[in-house]
């Protein structure tokens, strides 16, 4: 029954939204009222019904209805109940689902904090997120129905695989969606403006903190996987340049790209039609990594079960929509135009080049991602590309941005003087050689790789000082509490964001450059040692869970004489798949992570112990949370809450001024 | 008394043998070193998205096997890869080789960050030179730009 | 001129498209074995059913062969196993195992309970001449030809389309269409 009237909410979700799809667009063309009026109840009905469904088919999984197809592949009665809920989205169907929810929330908060805008851009950008909204719902609808029955209904379900039956299970996919499918906000919006023939700075200021809000949940949602991946792997790896990783660190590379833009576009009416390509080219990359886990295209640990069939209908709605949206963006751009005036050394030339860094890297990632499915397309071998190819290339392409990151907060608008920048800067070029010198050694040992990755760390952060040093001296008088309360929240993202981003290299280099690792055979009462800790291996217990058997480890850390920790690594074996998991245990500390992994049983009182000494590894996920604060610090600055009022009499006016004559 | 001496200091001596410092899990770490690098640039053919260092398979397995051999034989790296690759293709290199059909992907990168900067500088020279000559406002104009200045809006 | 700087994205988006589409068709999974056209091997193995009798794969130069790679706890092997036994039977081609990474008991039992196709099956146990074989997954099947270089490899259960359209039309032209 419930089942059931999940499946009738998806089919009136699909109704509404055809509707929403059309009504409203052409509404917005013939000046009908009516029609556009339809657009915001119609995303609401539509995200209500989808929510609805999506909570029956939770209620599938969480009263066990092993009658629903989709709940038998992926659940268990033995299996808890946090992971049957985060079950739902474990497979291929339910993770549309999720997709669809996600949409459906965006559509519902755009509907919502929108009123300031005219009637004609919400009903165009409204129908356009019911045009994608259309596609996914019929993909579900005919190829991926959730609520598939199962008859004669399963006894017990297949177990969600062990490798999800984990917290960052519950909160990774979800975060990464709404950073996925926030994107499609700025695509619309992006769409909007080629339809309507018109872009200014009033267009940005709306899109823009949108796409910062979906930017920084993706930042948040990459850094969940990265660190769940860390600790459920077993060997400490954090990325692995799986396609798709890199079907989520394209769009994040892109939507860095697009917001820096969007500032642009905002304070100076510049490069108009280089954002609207940016967002499209975001949301693109979003709908393609959709298109990898799915296809069966590329081989990946993340790839949902592949089906050739669903394969092509993803292909096609990717083709349709992208494709439809390059051509709008052909035809119109050149109506919409790039605006503004600068000069071959300016802020905003800074920020295109850092645009075209970005760019290029994602364009890279891409290459290496694609590249074997290339080359076997064309008949001419198999090759595989993996992180060494990666990190070749990747390093090398963003230094340049790094060390501009330091240089354009700084620089004017319009015109700025590098001659005046350098000497600016050279107190902080100075501290940068000298931190990269001095932190290597006190570490241990030289290595250039770190040497140069801390000089861009310490550069950004140098720089950012100051940087903040100048903007205070410019604030209105007042104590230094004062003149700190008085610069606007979006200053304080762009600092956080920016010192996230060195605090984030700061982490990768040196757990890179000085981690330590020992794997030793330990019987109980055995002892090792690593970077001045002892580990002493006392006990081994048989341990039952709720649905699998464990062998649990005691090792006790200490320092010298102190105790450090007591740490208690995991073999286990998960009874309904017969998987085998290692649990590590890590001692997250702020300045390193001891991490310990039970390898195989030697015999049934020796084990193979695998000890790491990971120096600031947790810096590295410590970044991009700042750097995911910063964005919503910067999302929610006072400007985009003021109500329109008066502001946005004059901010048409501003906007006038601003606009160049079409080119 | 003294028997009781005799089993205290019997069990603190078997105590220390017993717990004693664990030795390295494998016979030579040396050698283990040298072949778990090779390992990690080798591309695991059955769970292919992990390398064989870090893949349980049996197929892993052995080959790892077979690096070890092959290293305590005298083999070089080079010479060990090649064997990999003689049998089981490039795809096995994790780290894609530079051959003629890999030519766009090792420098098509850096082709085109080459090609994306020269073409920007190219385009901001041009906007530059094409900059229409700055006209000086009317009175209309310079009013307007006051009271805009003057009022009460973010300075930035 | 403005207008064609703005298509080159959409031509770009079409060749990923097409790529993408080809991809489709592909099995991203399957290696292809860099052997073909080159010697088979050495190998001088004890024979699975006469252990101190061996079997090389020099004792079928000047004849076309087939080399099946199977082994008893291989599920997909079962699959196949009738197809290789008709083509054995058919007479067309010799077929020899390599009884991979097994337990000569099992081996032996395996093809007493389900047939057993082969002239002379291999015990390779510790799967050494397998990984000479580039074997990543059984079953793999390999045509030869008579002076002993590799022709055809077949990654996977041989299926009688296979036997049709890939297997039966080299053995004959291998044979020099006798």
């Amino acid at each position: 029954m419930v089942p059931e009237l999940g499946h009738f909410a998806l089919i009136l979700a699909l109704c509404i939204a055809l509707v929403q799809s059309t009504l409203p667009l052409a509404g917005a063309a013939r000046g009908n009222d009516a029609w556009m009026a339809l657009a915001r109840p119609a995303a609401q009905a539509q995200c209500l019904f989808i929510a609805l469904a999506f909570g029956c088919l939770t209620y599938a999984f969480v009263s066990n209805d092993f009658s629903v197809k989709y709940v038998a592949e992926h659940s268990n009665t033995q299996l808890p109940l946090a992971y049957r809920v985060a079950g739902v989205w474990g497979g291929h169907e339910g993770s549309l689902l999720l997709w669809t929810l996600m949409l459906g929330l965006w559509m519902f908060a755009v509907s919502i904090f929108s009123r300031s805008l005219p009637q004609e851009m919400v009903s165009r950008v409204l129908s356009v997120m019911g045009m994608i909204g259309v596609g996914f719902l019929l993909f579900m609808l005919f190829a991926s129905n959730p609520f598939e029955r199962l008859l004669p209904a399963a006894a017990d379900g297949r177990d969600l695989n062990p490798l999800l039956q984990d917290p960052g299970m519950v909160f990774h996919p979800p975060m990464l969606y709404m950073g996925y499918v926030g994107f499609s906000v700025a695509f619309a919006f992006s769409m909007a403006a080629l339809i309507d023939g018109r872009l200014d700075a009033t267009w940005a200021r709306w899109s823009r903190p949108w796409t910062t809000v979906a930017w920084s949940v993706l930042t948040l949602g990459i850094a969940l996987g990265s660190g769940w991946a860390y600790y459920v792997l077993g060997w400490g790896g954090w990325w692995f340049w799986d396609p798709v990783e890199n079907a989520s660190f394209m769009p994040w590379l892109v939507g860095t790209a697009l917001i820096h833009s969007l500032a642009v576009t905002e304070k100076r009416g510049a490069f108009r039609s280089w954002t609207v390509f940016l967002a499209i080219l975001a949301f693109s990359l979003s709908l393609l990594g959709t298109f990898l886990v799915r296809s069966g295209v590329l081989t990946s640990v993340h790839a949902f079960a592949t089906d050739p069939k669903r394969g092509i209908f993803i292909l096609v709605f990717l083709a349709v929509v992208v494709g439809s949206s390059l051509t709008l963006f052909a035809w119109r751009a050149s109506k919409v135009g790039l605006g503004g005036r600068f000069a071959l050394v300016s802020r905003e030339s800074m920020l295109l080049t850092n645009n075209a860094l970005l760019l290029v890297a994602a364009g890279a990632v891409l290459l290496g991602t694609l590249y074997p499915l290339v080359l076997d397309a064309f008949g001419l071998g198999k090759i595989s590309v993996g992180p060494p190819y990666f990190e070749a290339v990747f390093v090398p392409l963003m230094a340049p941005a790094l060390f501009l990151m330091g240089i354009a907060p700084l620089a004017r608008w319009k015109q700025a003087s590098l001659p005046e920048l350098a000497v600016r800067l050279r107190w902080a070029l100075a501290v940068s050689f000298a931190a990269a010198i001095i932190v290597p050694l006190a570490m241990g040992h030289w290595s250039t790789m770190v040497g140069f990755s801390l000089l861009l760390a310490a550069w950004i952060a140098a720089t950012s000082v100051v940087n903040l040093k100048a903007k205070l001296a410019h604030a209105p008088k007042g104590g230094i509490g004062a003149r700190l309360a008085q610069l606007p929240r979006s200053y304080y993202g762009m600092l956080l964001a920016h010192l996230g981003i060195a605090v984030f290299i700061v982490g990768v280099a040196l757990v890179k450059g000085y981690e330590a690792e020992t794997d030793v055979r330990m019987e109980v009462g055995d002892t090792a040692h690593l970077h001045g800790y002892t580990f002493r291996f006392t006990a081994i217990n048989a341990v039952k869970g709720p649905n699998y058997t464990s062998e649990r480890g005691t090792i006790e850390v200490t320092r010298g004489a102190e105790p450090v920790v007591t740490l208690n690594p995991e073999k286990r074996l998960y009874t309904v798949q017969n998987m085998p998991m290692t649990e590590a245990a890590i001692d997250a500390g702020f300045t390193r992570h001891l991490y310990v992994a039970l390898g195989d049983s030697i015999t049934p009182t020796a084990w193979v112990v695998r000890i790491y000494h990971k120096p600031f590894i947790g810096w590295i996920w410590g970044g991009c949370l700042l750097m995911g604060i910063g964005g919503l610090l910067a999302a929610f600055d006072r400007r985009y809450r003021a109500r329109a009022r008066a502001g946005s009499a004059q901010l048409t006016t501003a906007a006038g001024l601003n606009a160049s004559p079409a080119r | 008394m003294r028997k009781l001496f005799v089993l205290l200091f019997g069990l603190i001596l078997a105590g220390s043998v017993l717990a004693k410092e664990a030795p390295p899990a494998v016979p030579d770490p040396a050698l283990e070193k040298r072949a778990m690098a090779l390992a990690e640039e080798l591309r695991c053919l059955v769970c292919q998205n992990q390398t064989i260092a870090d893949s349980h398979a049996e197929l892993a397995i052995d080959l790892k096997n077979q690096i070890r051999e092959k290293l305590k034989a005298g083999m070089s790296e080079e010479q060990i890869l090649q064997f990999m690759v003689a049998r089981y293709g490039d795809f096995v290199l994790y780290k894609p080789p530079v051959k003629a059909t890999t030519v766009p992907l090792w420098f098509g990168p850096f082709a085109l960050l080459f090609g994306a900067l020269a073409g920007l500088f190219y385009y901001l020279l041009r906007r530059r030179r094409s900059a229409a000559p700055q006209q000086p406002l009317s009175e209309a104009e310079q009013a307007r730009v006051q009271a805009l200045l003057d009022s009460p809006e973010e300075r930035r | 001129m403005l207008r064609a700087r703005f298509l080159i994205p959409l031509a770009v988006f079409a060749v990923v498209v097409g790529i993408l589409g080809v991809g489709l068709t592909l099995d991203p999974r399957e290696v292809p074995s860099p052997l073909i056209n080159k010697p088979a091997p050495a190998f001088n193995l004890p024979q699975l059913e006469q252990p101190d009798k061996t079997i090389s794969q020099k004792d079928m130069l000047g004849k076309v062969w087939l080399l099946n790679v199977w082994a008893s706890w291989c599920v997909s092997c079962r699959e196949e196993h009738s197809t290789i036994l008709e083509l054995a039977r058919s007479g067309v081609v010799p077929v020899l195992g390599l009884n991979y990474k097994d337990e000569r008991a099992d081996g032996l039992a395996w093809l007493a309970r389900l047939g057993n196709p082969y002239r002379i099956s291999a015990y390779d146990r510790d799967g050494r001449i397998g990984i000479d074989y580039g074997v990543y997954g059984v079953p793999e099947t390999y045509v030869i030809d008579k002076a002993g270089v590799i022709r055809y490899k077949r990654i996977g259960a041989v299926t009688p389309e296979v036997v049709r359209d890939k297997i039966l039309p080299l053995v004959k032209e291998l044979n020099g269409n006798a």
